[in-house]
């Protein structure tokens, strides 16, 4: 083993910002991340130990235990649980002969749960070794069993298994456009770079991940720092449960991609650049290395790039399933090899980023959009939109419709136009933004896809009136907790008691008081939370709470009080170690 | 002319670079605060310390002070929301002061009386943690730990050691210690650092000590932890 992680960590010339790509190598050798190779690892890379094993106990997808030679998790995003995902996953428990979240007893192979994979489009769906498994259905899971007992490789595996379809349902103005293969980098340093961004600041654009800052500005800002390195950074790690959009980009416009991260690298003048992709779009890696080098070979990347004396290179980053690494300073952190807690502020990234450095840190989609800004000009992209909201968005659809996929609208376009699109009836609301947006109810149709109204950074899933409100509640309260960086007081221990909380009201033990304290105890952790994660989790209850109050008072109990553990479940330790199992052994919760 | 700002209406000077929490103490103005120690870099972890910048929160210890800023610091929603992230505090752990050795000198039950705090009101956690006994001077009690990671950049930042670190995601946080066996006694850990001797409650503790001082004669006994921080850490505002 020693020998291994010395070749590995040698052919990442010992950099501990490459952490991440030396473990996921490791992991793949091993199923997991054994503790020698933590020590041959500290050692080689002169890291603490304590900094590689948090950095293993911080990101889902490493294990300090194997995980067995097939590592399978589903999805468990609203989307797919809709999709009859618990149902499925019982049949996989059954047919695997392996509980939920543990390794089969010959080790071959583990189940578990995992956040939302970006193939909501067509779940349910899941991972195996990390790679996208979609579609799933009974027969399917059948045929993944067989390979899993017969220990088929994967590369034997039917491809159909792992089959991701685009599902661009309706493109517009950007998925109309063809890839882009250096137009945009000659149009730009045509026109100048300094014109270029005039026309970038004319287009209006703001970032696509949902905050909208405005694009121009920030490479403004990061240009006119004072500093001899600059860096560009695509955030790839479409973590929101209910998006996908990124990916069907990556997958077939990547060019554009990293046309527009070229673009904006010759205009701030940085020569480095990353595209951080989140760890379950690890499928789509090779594709977008084979980009890479293509762009090379044609002198869009590299040194004296078109024989106009600038150099840019780009390395692609993988994830290793952490929501909080999509909050752009987190998303750093990781790239720095580390783990992915969100950075206080100011500095923002535009002056200290990436190793200290003058950073921009943008979406997959305002990339592309900036790319094509650059050939149209800032006047093509502004024509469409509203005032505040110049452009075009992507938005991701899934849920209750009959074409989930993907949707380019124009800002300003209304949620009921958008529907009517996508065939969805009888519906009941949309979560617009994914669990940290909002949600709104059939009252608000009329509301419009832009920054003035509802934001978002694509997500739109769509609930007909099949569906319990409390369950996605649920879904998504269980999501935070799960996804919480634990860095703040706020966001670690309210995310988890909020799902508490909600669990309680949810599962029938709620008293009067307890919407009460559930409101309470939102506020807290929205307005004290270090970071977007914190401040928007309590969305999902506040925004339902707002709208269908009458849906959680129907779920209390007619007693002003009822604790918030189990009285008689907590006396189980208690009735094994005296032996005793009579009615007297048992208390009820409350007398009535 | 020196640089001002407002806490609470009471004008405020400061020194470009500085944050809120040093100009604040250095002026005799106690923000409550536990993660926060003069001596280290700022954490910013337990949001004890937020305080309304022109109608925004921010955290006091982070955030840099600058020309005519509204702060607010003490009012009814300002004290009864850090009463309520000291409660999440005590239910994360299990703090049963009582029997706790560092009852009147713990920080966290300090700043607990501080904001009056009379109950836990979250449900309890009940977490299992576990205690580490086995360096010879020095042990943990992972029981009271509030990843404050002030033990943490005590140890990197003053004795030059790593000896501990904050690992996990979430609600599954915890301490660890930098020896191949986990385990204090085999890290580089001495009795006399920094590290051991920095934690504002009782997690990390000295053997051999206990009760050496009784209870009725210790810090907060005599005084609020406000008077107790203004007094201690007021004068190395600027390390």
């Amino acid at each position: 083993m020693h020998n291994y992680i010395l070749q590995i960590a040698q052919e990442n010339d010992f950099q501990s910002t490459r952490l991440l790509k030396i473990l996921h190598a490791i992991q793949k050798r091993y199923f997991y991340i054994p503790d020698n190779a933590i020590e041959v690892l500290a050692e080689q890379l002169q890291l603490p130990r304590t900094h590689i094993q948090n950095v293993v106990a911080f990101y889902s997808f490493f294990h300090t235990q194997s995980s067995g030679k097939y590592t399978i998790l589903i999805s468990d995003s609203i989307t797919d649980l809709m999709l009859g995902k618990s149902d499925l996953m019982s049949y996989f428990e059954q047919k695997l002969k392996v509980d939920i979240g543990s390794v089969r007893a010959d080790g071959l192979v583990s189940l578990n749960n995992t956040s939302c994979t970006g193939m909501c489009d067509q779940g349910p769906a899941g991972l195996v070794n990390g790679y996208a498994l979609t579609h799933l259905t009974k027969p399917r899971i059948d045929q993944i069993v067989n390979y899993v007992n017969r220990e088929t490789p994967l590369a034997q595996w039917d491809s159909d298994l792992f089959r991701v379809d685009d599902n661009i349902v309706k493109p517009d103005l950007l998925l109309n456009e063809k890839p882009l293969h250096g137009h945009a980098i000659t149009s730009t340093l045509t026109r100048g770079l300094s014109e270029t961004l005039a026309e970038i600041e004319l287009s209006g654009l703001r970032g696509r991940g949902g905050a909208g800052y405005t694009t121009a500005w920030k490479w403004k800002f990061c240009r006119e720092e004072n500093a001899t390195q600059r860096y560009i950074i695509c955030n790839a790690d479409e973590g929101e449960p209910g998006t996908f959009k990124d990916r069907v980009l990556l997958n077939s416009y990547a060019d554009s991609v990293f046309e527009g991260m070229t673009v904006a690298a010759a205009i701030v003048g940085a020569t480095q650049g990353f595209l951080y992709l989140r760890g379950e779009y690890v499928h789509l890696l090779d594709k977008l290395e084979a980009v890479l080098e293509a762009r090379r070979v044609s002198n869009l990347l590299g040194s004296n790039i078109l024989q106009n004396g600038f150099d840019f290179d780009i390395e692609i980053c993988l994830g290793a399933g952490a929501y909080i690494c999509g909050e752009e300073s987190a998303l750093i952190e990781s790239l720095e090899g580390k783990a992915g807690i969100p950075r206080n502020r100011p500095p923002y990234p535009v002056t200290q980023g990436y190793l200290g450095k003058p950073t921009v840190v943008n979406n997959v989609e305002t990339y592309v959009a900036a790319a094509n800004i650059a050939v149209h000009g800032g006047a093509w992209f502004a024509d469409k939109g509203t005032s505040k909201s110049k452009g075009t968005k992507i938005l991701s659809i899934s849920g209750d419709c009959k074409a989930r996929g993907i949707y380019e609208y124009a800002f300003g376009t209304t949620v009921k136009t958008i529907l009517a699109d996508c065939g969805a009836i009888d519906v009941l609301g949309v979560q617009v933004g994914g669990p940290s947006g909002v949600f709104i109810s059939n009252d608000e149709f009329e509301r419009k896809i832009a920054f003035e109204d509802l934001a978002t950074g694509g997500s739109f899933i769509i609930f007909n009136h099949t569906r319990s409100i409390l369950d996605v509640v649920h879904n998504f309260s269980h999501f935070f907790a799960h996804e919480s960086c634990g860095f703040c007081t706020p966001c670690r221990v309210g995310t988890s008691l909020l799902k508490k909380q909600v669990d309680k009201i949810v599962e029938g033990h709620g008293s009067a008081g307890d919407i009460v304290a559930l409101e309470e105890l939102c506020q807290v952790i929205k307005n004290y939370s270090h970071c977007g994660l914190g401040q928007t989790a309590a969305n999902p209850v506040l925004s339902s709470l707002e709208r269908y109050p009458e849906i959680y008072q129907a779920m209390l109990k007619k007693i002003s009080y009822e604790p918030g553990f189990d009285l008689d479940k907590s006396l189980e330790t208690a009735r094994r170690m005296a032996n005793r199992d009579d009615a007297a052994a048992h208390l009820a919760q409350v007398e009535n | 002319m020196t640089k001002t700002f407002e806490i609470d209406g009471k004008k405020i000077p400061y020194e470009e670079g500085q944050t809120i929490m040093q100009a604040a103490s250095a002026a005799g103005v106690y923000i409550a605060h536990l993660c926060h120690n003069p001596q280290f870099t700022p954490h910013g972890s337990c949001k004890l310390c937020t305080v309304k910048v022109n109608g925004r929160n921010c955290s006091a210890c982070t955030f840099p002070a600058s020309e005519g800023q509204n702060v607010t610091n003490v009012s009814k929603e300002l004290n009864e929301d850090r009463e309520k992230i000291t409660q999440m505090l005590f239910v994360e752990g299990n703090h049963f002061c009582p029997s706790c050795e560092k009852t009147g000198n713990c920080q966290l039950q300090a700043v607990a009386y501080h904001l009056n705090m009379t109950d836990n009101h979250y449900p309890h956690f009940f977490e299992n943690r576990e205690v580490d006994a086995s360096h010879p001077d020095v042990m943990i009690d992972h029981n009271r730990c509030i990843f404050c990671t002030l033990c943490v950049r005590a140890s990197e930042e003053v004795d030059g050691k790593n000896v501990f670190a904050i690992s996990g995601r979430g609600i599954d946080k915890r301490l660890i210690v930098n020896s191949k066996s986990g385990l204090l006694k085999d890290s580089e850990l001495d009795g006399n650092d920094c590290a051991a001797h920095i934690c504002p409650t009782g997690a990390i503790l000295i053997k051999r000590t206990g009760y050496s001082v009784p209870i009725g004669q210790r810090i907060y006994d005599h005084a609020h932890i406000d008077a107790v921080a203004l007094a201690s850490e007021g004068e190395v505002h600027d390390l």
